[in-house]
């Protein structure tokens, strides 16, 4: 999937949108945006889950609504990528698809789980709606976000010499 | 998980589809800004270009003044069907930076965070389904290991 580049929907006008989806979400279901809850709940409904306490409550009941929101932001990139003209920018690295790579993203992705429910959020969670509700714990978790980041990438690039796409 | 007396009501059927369809509109704007991209978040993380940054800024800015506004206007604090709005509590705790470090350097390695997972699993992009079963199993090593975290 060699997609060339274009330049993304413009910053000025994806944040504030993204942005209103706290107050639009409140006043509309009552619950505020966040993403990372829903590993839980999909970790709940397995069989034999539920003998750990941290899964034990009723998934369809508390987050069902979650489970909803994260299966339309799924149909959200399927309609942007194959409907409203793709993404203009290539969304994945082609050495992901070997083993090496699958086993890393899987790594990553376990990172991602874990760090999100012992932080008890993400980047919708704290960092948008979170921060919009004037949490300082969720600012002091965004901000420990992006140095894990930054710090990931400084190691990339400077220990095992990898390159920015 | 979300202890509240709002639950004793009974959800209108409405709000089902609304979710469905707020998560639409939250993943067709990640994925049309390209903050889902291996790309741009390669390139924030590296200081390269300002672009994701920009985005994450102006969401907060804008939710920070919306809510301000919605809380002026809105004294009794429920939704349109009358029900309670759900704020999360979002305690300190160690897992507050400990996880958020954690997370942080999963979020490179991946160049997803939790949205964009699901996003790019719905534009076709298979191996995101690999960082998903990560992110499940990451949960449920957090639900085990939990009793021996510091909270």
């Amino acid at each position: 999937m060699e997609t060339a580049i274009t330049d993304p929907l413009p910053w000025y006008i994806a944040g504030p949108l993204l942005g209103l989806f706290v107050p639009a979400m409140l006043l509309l279901t009552g619950r505020e945006p966040g993403v990372s809850s829903s590993f839980r709940h999909l970790c709940a409904v397995v069989p034999g889950a539920k003998a750990l306490d941290y899964f034990k409550y009723d998934v369809w009941k508390d987050g069902l609504w979650q489970i909803l929101f994260v299966i339309g932001i799924l149909l959200g990139g399927t309609l942007v990528q194959f409907v409203l003209g793709g993404a203009g920018v290539p969304l994945f690295l082609p050495e992901n698809l070997t083993a090496a790579g699958l086993a890393l993203l899987f790594v990553g992705g376990l990172l991602v789980g874990f760090g999100t429910r012992y932080a008890d959020g993400c980047t919708s969670g704290h960092t948008i709606s979170g921060i919009s509700n004037l949490s300082l714990p969720s600012l002091i978790a965004s901000a420990c976000f992006v140095a894990g980041g930054v710090l990931a990438s400084l190691v990339h690039r400077f220990v095992f010499g990898g390159l920015v796409p | 998980m979300s202890e509240t007396s709002a639950s004793v009501v009974k959800t209108p059927w409405w709000k089902y589809p609304a979710w469905l369809l707020l998560g639409v509109g939250f993943g067709a704007v990640l994925t049309k800004a390209q903050v889902i991209s291996v790309v741009r978040v390669r390139r924030m993380f590296a200081f390269q270009e300002a672009h994701m940054f920009l985005v994450i800024g102006a969401a907060v800015v804008t939710g920070v003044i919306s809510m301000f506004i919605v809380r002026a206007l809105r004294k009794t604090k429920t939704d349109v069907s009358g029900v309670p709005m759900e704020f999360k509590k979002r305690p300190f705790q160690p897992g507050i930076w400990i996880g958020g470090l954690i997370f942080g350097v999963g979020w490179y390695i991946t160049a997803a965070c939790p949205g964009p997972i699901y996003a790019l699993i719905g534009a076709g992009v298979w191996d995101a389904l690999v960082i998903l079963a990560g992110a499940i199993v990451g949960a449920f090593v957090f639900g085990w290991l939990k009793p021996k975290l510091p909270h």
